[in-house]
């Protein structure tokens, strides 16, 4: 059953074709229901592919499919092949999976869009792309994923590409990644002159080889891309940019899959990190969590309901490092999981309520929804409960994995990454709080004047969801929003969108079992992954009483989060406090824009003029050089069949007096 | 007196460097095309003399031999290089070396 590997890529692959070619004529909704189709296919191919890697024996639970040889050039030889282990299957089970809600979803909320085949031609070739990424059997096929991926994510961000704001902030997401993709280009080539072969295969059987230095290079220019991919510090400031993008798009790319496909990068080449030096996983966790900080940090002053969690997406990420970091991939995964479930179905839920809002996305005119919208209300407040960390829900267990394994990491370290990784937990906890409460609670505020803006930080977002009416979500402009007059008048989102969210809320309330803690019997997924992670995956020993009150604490975090929370936003006993330099930021956003618009363009033009003159120069020379040389030796060549004899005359007379005066001399 | 001019192989030698330099210098100096593939025939059999004088001189056989390559070769070189003279003079009954100086660089 694993040979059907390929199909899984196919669908959508065929999705995209078809729809390229005959998408204006399917039109709304067939178009959307053919992409949907496709990735439900995949979906269940992937289930049966699944099911016959179950079939196994757990130490043949690796297969490579190769479907051609692409480039056989001496000693490089890199196929087209698909590798199917626990690893890939899961991470395919979950984009597929998702991103088949998703479609569904977007059928309703892309509703009477102009270019509505044309989003699902990018969303199929998007589902494509990522299971390419994830299935390549060795580097180059995860990096032809890696940038249709990131290619996806720019036609998407900028999807409606007439307001300028959405162009932009989608050059700027391809941009940044570039930055990243550069590492990961360096970390091939490194890996070939080392390793002489680029197949994740090879590279595990010979991490053990590789000098440390080596592995520590290959392992952090992966983590260079994995930084641009996955948004962390310092390249993350194009995540939340990402937002200009439809709703759909954002949970999709920009929460649940492509982000997480630095993750699993990482997780993917844990032999390589593991034969590096030490401090090379350390650079990771600190990255890890200080981005996690950073970002919830900044999510807490944001009035863009999207903004929020774009941020709580980056800080999500970053705990998500801070596991690879300290060897707690099943952690890793186990968060991607349950994160991809909570996270798109807040991110739809946000969608939802933008659609019945008609296009609002400030927060400030929010407010008493849950009555007009109960569906994505409860649903909301699953996902909300979720990644909150309230037990039982699924992002308590996950986060709380993390979170011990740093803990158990060891010495001062092991205790601040735990103690950075809580107060992380007590701003998410109060941040996603504030949001519900803004959106779903206290009273109506949607007919109110506009609100002064405070921070400034969400309204200065590429809003307008739909592409219609108004350009920015512009302070201004809000006053006079809306398709019915003036007042708006919330409604409740069709059953297409309503339904991936109840689907959604139920994984994110129940996907810990896939690894719940109790037992060791219960570590489903660290079990199903032991084959790929083998020795590389951390082992801790902390007690089982500190398990307990780890987890108790982080509880009393969770809870003292929404608790602060609530008496700020809901009942208003506290006035809050949203610093200008959070709603900014950190200006960290601004001071780039400054760098790069200053010093930065100097010196790229700098670079630019080398390039043009001293490289340039010397290739342009060495063709003049030839060139006039060439030109004075043609005079030579005169036709006149005489002179060519009596040059071939003179050489005999210079070549004999040589020979004789060698003689006899 | 007769006996006293007995035939050496040097003669044959100087015949051959004769018959080569009264080549090359025709075909430094004339400009009818045919002349001048004569003298370049000229040169070519002076050299094939040289060739059978040494190996008279040496015992050497493998002179011989080369001779007879020259002579194919020679064969053959004629047949192209009088094709082409013959082509060119009924094209141009008075064409000269120099004016068929086509193929300057």
């Amino acid at each position: 059953m694993t040979d059907l590997v390929w199909l899984i890529p196919a669908l959508p692959l065929a999705g995209f074709l078809v729809l390229v070619l005959l998408g204006r004529r399917l039109g709304e909704p067939g178009a959307g229901w053919l992409a949907t189709a496709m990735c439900g296919g995949s979906f269940l191919a992937t289930l049966v592919v699944y099911a016959g890697l179950l079939g196994e024996d757990e130490h043949d639970r690796s297969v490579v499919k190769t479907l051609f040889e692409w480039i056989p050039v001496g000693d490089l030889q890199v196929d087209i092949g698909f590798l199917a282990d626990p690893l890939s299957i899961t991470m395919a089970l979950f984009v597929t999976g998702v991103g088949t809600l998703i479609h569904l979803y977007s059928i309703g909320y892309m509703h009477g869009d102009r270019d509505f085949p044309k989003f699902f031609v990018y969303l199929n070739l998007f589902i494509f792309s990522m299971l390419m990424l994830v299935l390549g059997s060795n580097m180059l096929v995860t990096f032809i994923g890696w940038e249709g991926v990131g290619a996806c994510s720019y036609l998407l961000i900028s999807f409606w590409f007439t307001n300028e704001a959405n162009a932009s902030a989608g050059k700027k997401a391809f941009v940044t990644n570039r930055i990243g993709d550069w590492g990961f280009l360096l970390a091939i080539f490194l890996a070939f002159s080392s390793l002489g072969t680029i197949d994740y295969a090879g590279v595990t059987a010979g991490a053990e080889g590789l000098p440390a230095v080596t592995a520590t290079a290959i392992g952090l220019l992966l983590f260079v891309g994995a930084v641009g991919k996955s948004a962390q510090i310092p390249l993350y400031l194009w995540l939340p940019d990402a937002m200009a993008g439809p709703t759909p798009v954002s949970a999709l790319i920009h929460a649940a899959t492509m982000v997480t496909g630095g993750v699993f990068l990482m997780t993917r080449v844990n032999p390589i990190l593991a034969a590096g030096y030490d401090w090379a996983p350390d650079v990771i966790a600190w990255v890890g969590v200080i981005t996690a900080l950073v970002a919830a940090t900044i999510a807490v002053a944001q009035n863009d309901i999207k903004k929020v969690l774009a941020y709580s997406t980056v800080s999500q990420l970053g705990y998500m490092f801070l596991a690879v970091g300290v060897g707690a991939y099943v952690a890793a995964i186990f968060h991607m999981v349950t994160h991809a479930f909570f996270k798109a179905l807040l991110f739809l839920g946000s969608g939802s309520v933008i659609h019945g809002m008609h296009d609002e996305q400030d927060m400030r005119r929010m407010g008493g929804l849950r009555k007009l919208m109960p569906v994505t209300a409860a649903t909301f407040i699953v996902g909300w409960l979720a990644i909150s960390g309230v037990p039982p829900f699924s992002g308590f267990f996950s986060k709380d994995e993390i979170l011990l394994y740093a803990w158990g990491s060891g010495g001062v370290q092991g205790k601040l990454l735990w103690g950075i990784g809580l107060l992380t937990a007590l701003l998410t906890a109060f941040y996603m709080s504030r949001q519900v409460f803004m959106v779903f609670f206290g009273e109506p505020r949607w007919n109110d004047p506009v609100p002064v803006a405070v921070g400034g930080g969400g309204s200065d977002a590429p809003a307008d969801d739909l592409g219609e009416a108004a350009t920015d979500a512009d302070a201004v402009e809000v006053a006079d929003h809306g398709e019915h007059g003036d007042r708006i008048e919330p409604h409740e989102s069709p059953w297409l969108m309503t339904l991936p969210l109840v689907v959604l809320a139920v994984l994110a309330a129940t996907a810990e079992i896939i690894n719940l803690p109790f037992s060791g019997d219960l570590h489903f997924l660290g079990h199903w992954l032991e084959p790929v992670l083998g020795e590389n995956e951390a082992h801790i020993d902390v007690a089982t009483g500190t398990k307990v009150a780890l987890a108790v604490v982080a509880i009393i975090a969770a809870v003292t989060g929404i608790l602060v929370a609530s008496l700020i936003y809901l009942r208003r006993r506290v006035k809050a406090v949203e610093p200008r330099v959070l709603a900014h930021a950190w200006y960290y956003d601004e001071t780039v824009t400054r760098f790069v618009g200053g010093p930065g363009t100097k010196a790229f033009e700098a670079v630019a003029w080398f390039d043009a003159h001293v490289i340039d120069g010397a290739v342009n020379g060495v063709a003049t050089l030839v060139r006039t040389s060439g030109r004075g030796l043609r005079t030579v060549q005169s036709g006149f069949v005489r002179s060519y004899a009596l040059g071939i005359s003179a050489g005999v007379v210079v070549v004999l007096g040589y020979f004789l005066t060698r003689l006899y001399i | 007196m007769i006996a006293a001019l007995e035939v050496t192989p040097a003669w044959y030698l100087i015949l051959g460097a004769l018959l080569f330099s009264i080549g090359a210098f025709g075909l430094l100096v004339r400009r009818n095309p045919l002349v001048m593939f004569m003298c370049v025939e000229l040169m070519l059999n002076a050299v094939t003399l040289t060739f059978v004088t040494f190996s008279r001189t040496l015992q050497d056989t493998g002179g011989q031999s080369i001779v007879v390559f020259v002579l194919v070769v020679a064969a053959a070189e004629v047949v192209v290089g009088l094709a082409i003279i013959v082509a060119l003079l009924r094209k141009r009954p008075h064409a000269t070396a120099d004016d068929i100086a086509l193929l300057e660089g």
